[in-house]
């Protein structure tokens, strides 16, 4: 069941956080993946086109929310792809498995707001309350 | 009524203010924060003096956790941060540097005259946002294999050099001469270096700029002829960008190694953004030599931004860049962390200095001063935003007694981003510094709007208190004519 609310973005002097709502601990981590590419474009004019496959290891829960976005970042970055769906096949306390679907960064189509260095681990919370809460704050 | 920050902050001195170790049970040294009284109420409200605090729980930290005047707050470190390290038995933190490795400033002077650019701004302008790459991911016009990126790391600003981007007189006037020597390129992912490939001799995005500006105002005559800074009017090019998604990479696989190692050494931290290991443990060792490959990198990337700044000088004014008097004045890292030589009650200490979102600023006669400078001190540029002015200080002993050499970097934000953008609109800013005869070429609207004048600290009042306290001195100050901004 999906909760009302996606996603906020939390207002930080100097730089931007998110905060992602999910039923579960996978919801979370797909909508703090989605709040991540709403900062950097309009994820409305983004297509799925191509995709990536994606398998990752953290010691823990934390960690690997912050492994996850940064290799998002990173995929991003390298390879300028814009990311809008996230379909996570495997997930645990220390590992996640999943294939991303998105579009090759196209400046006539794609406005791009805002870079993202990275995301810290300042802040860093996943709580259980009503389902699941995950805060992240980003290098911008 | 006696304002809130009196229960913990102390007055030390004229624009110092101690946080006592008393203040947090696991702080090894005192906060010092540099600051008018009149900035003291924002640094409250947004307890940055609480990360200031957490700094202070680092092994082998020195004297105090240091906050520079532009102090904002940051994630685990402040930025404005300055923390001294005793690399005999002290840790290095990548949070302490930043994502953004040796993100710096480098000054060009010219013998132009505001009123010769003036009515060639918007060509200069067009020409600069076409010359050199910007924006969020902006790739540049340098083909680069691995091997030869790793060149690149290891040698810095003579690489660009020897590749015709730039002369050999400029790396005698740029900090560390443009390349830190430690550097390994087998101490950093190949995701660093697939990130870094692309994006060399680029801008970026988010608060870098290149800034045509004309002094308005001089301090010290004597001082500013040193630097080839004459009349006012002349006009100056400020370039501010650092190590791009090459040192992002760099800091990132950083803190994830450096955290667990932090747990590994059984070092206890309030704050796991500060993660960090012994200097002379391997793990210390490696991020010191990745690092220097990024600071190395930035060196390259500000080089190459100034020889397609010079070559499109040329061609707007139909001379070359000599006979328009191009010379670089210096340039400065404002993320970096270095293992310097300091006194410490007496005597000569080796401590790994980090410098997160603050500028080294080592007084006259000091040995790391290039001899041209050797008799003002070094020059430290500080950017302002794109409405107000920069300035150009020298270091002081009192920056080398106090602050391990160090002062501030900027202006420093005081509004988010999201709030910055709400109170107004990237074009009307646009607009508004065009009525001012300010012209902005930005890649995004959007990211203009995040950038806007009101978001920021006034420069001015930052730099009066480095001046004020000592910690480095004013010589000139410039405001700008045109800037590019990714």
């Amino acid at each position: 069941m999906d909760t009302e609310k996606e996603f906020e973005i939390i207002d930080h002097t100097a730089d931007i956080g998110i905060r992602a709502y999910g039923a579960d601990i996978k919801q979370v981590f797909q909508r703090s993946a989605k709040a991540l590419f709403s900062l950097i474009t309009d994820l409305d004019k983004v297509a799925e086109v191509l995709y990536r496959d994606i398998e990752l290891a953290a010691p823990d829960r934390e960690s690997l929310l912050v492994a996850w976005l940064n290799e998002l970042i990173y995929l991003f970055d390298a390879e300028q792809i814009l990311f809008r769906r996230f379909d996570i096949s495997r997930l645990d306390g220390t590992g996640i498995k999943a294939r991303i679907y998105g579009e090759r960064v196209n400046k006539a189509k794609h406005e791009l707001i805002r870079g993202v260095k990275a995301a810290t681990y300042h802040m860093l919370k996943i709580e259980k309350s009503n389902g699941y809460i995950a805060q992240v704050l980003f290098d911008i | 009524m006696s304002a809130p920050w009196r229960s913990v902050f102390k007055q030390a001195g004229e624009c110092r203010w101690e946080i006592p170790v008393s203040y947090k049970e696991g702080m090894s040294v005192p906060g010092l924060i540099f600051a008018s009284e009149s900035m003291l109420d924002h640094i409250w409200e947004e307890h940055v003096f609480q990360q200031v605090a957490n700094v202070a729980f680092l092994p082998g930290i020195v004297k105090y956790s240091l906050a520079m005047p532009d102090i904002h707050w940051g994630y685990g470190f402040p930025i404005g941060g300055v923390a001294a390290t005793r690399v005999k038995d002290g840790v290095i933190s990548p949070g302490g540097v930043g994502f953004d490795i040796n993100c710096g400033v480098r000054l060009l002077r010219t013998s132009l005259t505001a009123a010769e650019v003036r009515p060639k701004i918007e060509a200069l302008v067009a020409a600069l946002f076409s010359a050199v790459p910007s924006g969020v991911g902006s790739t540049g016009n340098i083909k680069l294999r691995e091997k030869e990126l790793d060149k690149v790391l290891i040698n810095g600003s003579r690489w660009a050099i020897e590749h015709g981007y730039g002369e050999p007189r400029d790396v005698t006037v740029t900090e560390e001469s443009g390349c830190m020597k430690d550097a390994n390129p087998d101490k950093v992912s190949s995701k660093a270096k697939k990130r870094g490939i692309p994006q060399l001799g680029t801008l970026g995005s988010g608060n870098h700029f290149l800034e045509v500006q004309a002094v308005d105002e001089i301090y010290d005559k004597d001082a500013a002829k040193v630097m080839g800074i004459h009349d006012t009017g002349q006009v100056l090019v400020l370039i501010h960008t650092g190590s791009r998604g090459f040192g992002h990479e760099v800091c990132t696989d950083y803190v994830r190694l450096l955290g667990e190692a932090a747990r590994k050494y059984g070092i206890n931290l309030p704050d796991r953004q500060l993660a960090c290991a012994p200097v002379r443990e391997t793990e210390g060792k490696d991020y010191l030599q990745a690092m220097a490959c990024a600071a190395n990198y930035a060196w390259v990337n500000r080089q190459c931004i100034t020889h397609w700044t010079r070559q499109v000088f040329q061609e707007v004014f139909g001379k070359s860049y000599r006979e328009l008097g191009m010379e670089q004045v210096y340039d400065v890292a404002h993320n970096i962390a270095k293992i310097e030589q300091h006194i410490i009650d007496g005597k000569k200490q080796t401590l790994c200095v980090h410098r997160k979102g603050a500028t080294r600023a080592l007084p006259a006669g000091h040995p790391d001063v290039p001899d041209i400078y050797r008799d003002v001190g070094q020059p430290v540029l500080i950017p302002g935003d794109m409405g107000r002015c920069s300035y150009i200080l020298v270091g002081t002993d009192t920056a080398m007694s106090e602050t391990f050499g160090s002062t501030c970097h900027g202006a420093g934000r005081v509004q988010s981003r999201a709030a910055a953008k709400r109170s107004q609109r990237g074009s009307d800013i646009a607009q508004a510094l065009a009525a001012r005869g300010i012209l902005v070429k930005a890649e995004s609207m959007s990211s203009l709007a995040e950038e806007a004048s009101a978001a920021y600290k006034d420069v001015t009042e930052v730099v009066d208190v480095a001046h004020r306290s000592g910690i480095s001195r004013k010589i000139a100050r410039a405001v700008p004519l045109g800037v590019i901004k990714g």
